[in-house]
């Protein structure tokens, strides 16, 4: 059995602490998403700028736990500053890892198969684009896409929590909805 | 089937944990302290062999048959409806229809009596601390129909603000409100609500989902025209609960869910319902959980409700104590302060610990609290949270029980402190 501390790493705990980004941005000209985690009523709202291809600015608001707040705000700094198809690259990479069989490939997979299998259906919804890569680690995937997880590795205990892969991957959802919206604009 | 009474003594814990099997598992190496018996309660032996013994000796379906077994089994079906109905102060078994939980027997008074009795012109009157069983059914009705749904709201101390009632109730149908809110334990007046829907002209559905399994239950005494409960939150199996309702008022109402069993005659150009209760039965009903709720009526018959009461009332004035000894101002109680006035349930905030968290770092320890919104999210949204933690209790649950929950809350200073 994982014990705590594969899920609350430094890392996220400092990010929960110190959220990155936290705030609103006037929408429009930003374009603003919500998501909500209907099991929990944990509440995510992206806040997104975006000049042609670049994303210039992220805020985000909301409210929720240590993981999906944590990982809202790495998102945030994961994305920033990067362009649109870096960002559908990072959730992509996001995604992997978060899904059953990118834990297998890591080598991770340590938990009773049902667990597992719980986990795979929420990790694969994430950026909505069930892709065909779901064999691929995270770390396979962000090498593939060319983007750096970087801190974001950190969630990688989450699969193990699988009731709590949802809180991980909500702001990412929310992400993903902002960018359709953003490409609808453009 | 039979459980040796203790006929309303105090109630002896540790020998009823010992009719719990589950109880006696290990989680995370620890001792299973389960304390979310709001969501689901645990089952005792009795009840499960009540249905294994039903499954291996007499299972058949019901109503059809006239062979032994057949007989038998609807006798048992019957006999638990009687039982039921004992159980919450009807006045005969035929007021008494099976559902599959609460949350049917709400949606069967919103679309037979609703839909029947509820326009554009008419107005009904539900609570800011309903579940969403007890809330949503009626929003639809408001969408298809256009009836007004004026809400009772919360007040900050946890109880309900009824200064408005008489005016809210003037010209309403029906007063649609819970006698115990599964989030904060509030036991709103019911009573003194139906005496003045009732001079208003309303009727009284009563959500009973968080009140018939702790607090002696009498329908005539809580002033129902419909009572709702749920087998599973009673130390009954899942998938069987129930409504009550007055034999006149079931009458009354056009059938709910269509088919077999519910019908007398059926021929090409039309059918004839059948008599009340079945003529809400549609379908092969679930007789097996009701064989089990059966049991488990015994159950809590046989340690009086009286008793489980003043148990459980003792526990959450000693878990409400014992927290706030230890935690002070760390840590916050929702809901009313008083556990004479609430029912055995305690949602919690400690420091700015997220309920997630703080559930996640409780089952570390092997103790079960739910987190989340529970499904009353306009009650979420009053308190300004969007999860609280929550201890419910039930009789099963010790004062060690508690210390267990009492000492594994701080450990979540070492994560989040
Ligand atoms: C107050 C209240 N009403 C209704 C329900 C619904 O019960 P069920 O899900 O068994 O229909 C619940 C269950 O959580 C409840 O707490």
């Amino acid at each position: 059995m994982p014990g705590l501390e594969d899920l609350y790493r430094e890392i996220i705990l400092d990010h929960y602490r110190n959220p990155r980004n936290r705030g609103e941005l006037e929408s429009p000209p930003a374009v603003r998403a919500e998501g909500f985690n209907p099991l929990c009523g944990d509440e995510i709202v992206v806040y997104l700028a975006v000049d042609g291809e670049q994303i210039t600015d992220v805020k985000i608001a909301g409210q929720g736990c240590s993981i999906s707040q944590s990982s809202a705000s790495m998102m945030s700094a994961a994305v920033k500053g990067k362009t649109v198809a870096q960002a559908r690259s990072t959730i992509k990479a996001f995604r992997a890892m978060m899904s059953l069989h990118g834990r297998a490939l890591d080598g991770a997979g340590d938990g009773p198969a049902g667990d597992g299998l719980i986990g795979a259906g929420d990790g694969q919804g994430v950026g909505g684009d069930q892709g065909t890569d779901d064999e691929r680690s995270g770390a396979e995937v962000a090498a593939a896409e060319g983007v750096v997880l970087g801190d974001l590795e950190a969630l990688q205990g989450v699969v193990k929590f699988p009731v709590r892969i949802k809180c991980a991957t909500l702001s990412w959802h929310t992400l993903a909805q902002a960018l359709d919206e953003a490409a609808t604009r453009a | 089937m039979e459980v040796t009474g203790q006929g309303g003594a105090p109630l002896d814990v540790a020998r009823i944990k010992k009719d719990f099997p589950i109880l006696d598992r290990r989680v995370h190496g620890k001792r299973l302290v389960y304390l979310d018996s709001a969501a689901s309660s645990q089952k005792p032996l009795s009840v499960l062999e009540a249905m294994t013994r039903y499954y291996e000796t007499t299972h058949a379906n019901v109503h059809r048959g006239v062979y032994q077994i057949a007989q038998e089994a609807t006798e048992l079906y019957e006999q638990a409806r009687a039982k039921m109905a004992a159980f919450i102060g009807a006045s005969g078994p035929d007021e008494v229809v099976f559902t599959k939980n609460a949350t049917e027997a709400v949606n069967l008074v919103a679309y037979s009596w609703g839909r029947a009795n509820l326009g554009p012109d008419d107005a009904l009157v539900t609570t800011e601390i309903e579940h969403h069983a007890n809330f949503v059914p009626w929003l639809q009705l408001r969408q298809e129909r256009g009836t007004d749904v004026r809400v009772l709201r919360l007040q900050p101390d946890g109880f309900l603000d009824l200064s408005h009632a008489e005016e809210l109730l003037q010209g309403a149908k029906l007063l649609a409100v819970t006698a115990a809110s599964n989030v904060l334990g509030t036991l709103p007046p019911v009573r003194r609500l139906a005496d003045i829907a009732h001079a208003a002209g309303a009727l009284v559905l009563v959500d009973g989902a968080q009140y018939v399994p702790h607090l002696p239950t009498d329908v005539g005494e809580l002033g129902a025209d419909f009572l709702a409960f749920t087998g599973h939150k009673m130390l009954g199996p899942t998938g069987i609960g129930g409504l009550w309702a007055r034999r006149e008022l079931l009458e009354s109402m056009p059938p709910f869910l269509t088919g077999g069993e519910m019908i007398r005659d059926v021929r090409l150009d039309g059918f004839l319902a059948n008599d009340v209760p079945w003529k809400f039965e549609a379908g092969t009903p679930p007789i097996a959980e009701a064989v089990g709720l059966a049991a488990a009526v015994d159950y809590l018959s046989a340690l009086g409700m009286p008793a489980v009461r003043a148990h459980e009332e003792a526990l959450t004035s000693y878990a409400m104590s014992a927290l706030h000894e230890r935690y002070g101002e760390h840590l916050v109680i929702h809901g009313p302060l008083p556990a004479h006035r609430r029912a055995g349930i305690v949602s919690f905030a400690y420091k700015d610990v997220h309920a997630h968290d703080m559930s996640q770092v409780l089952d570390q320890a092997g103790i079960c609290v739910r987190a989340g919104h529970h499904c009353a999210k306009p009650l979420m949204r009053c308190l300004g949270v969007g999860a609280t933690a929550r201890a419910s209790f039930s009789v099963y649950n010790d004062e060690a029980d508690v210390d267990a929950l009492v000492d594994a809350i701080g450990q979540a200073d070492t994560l989040f402190g």
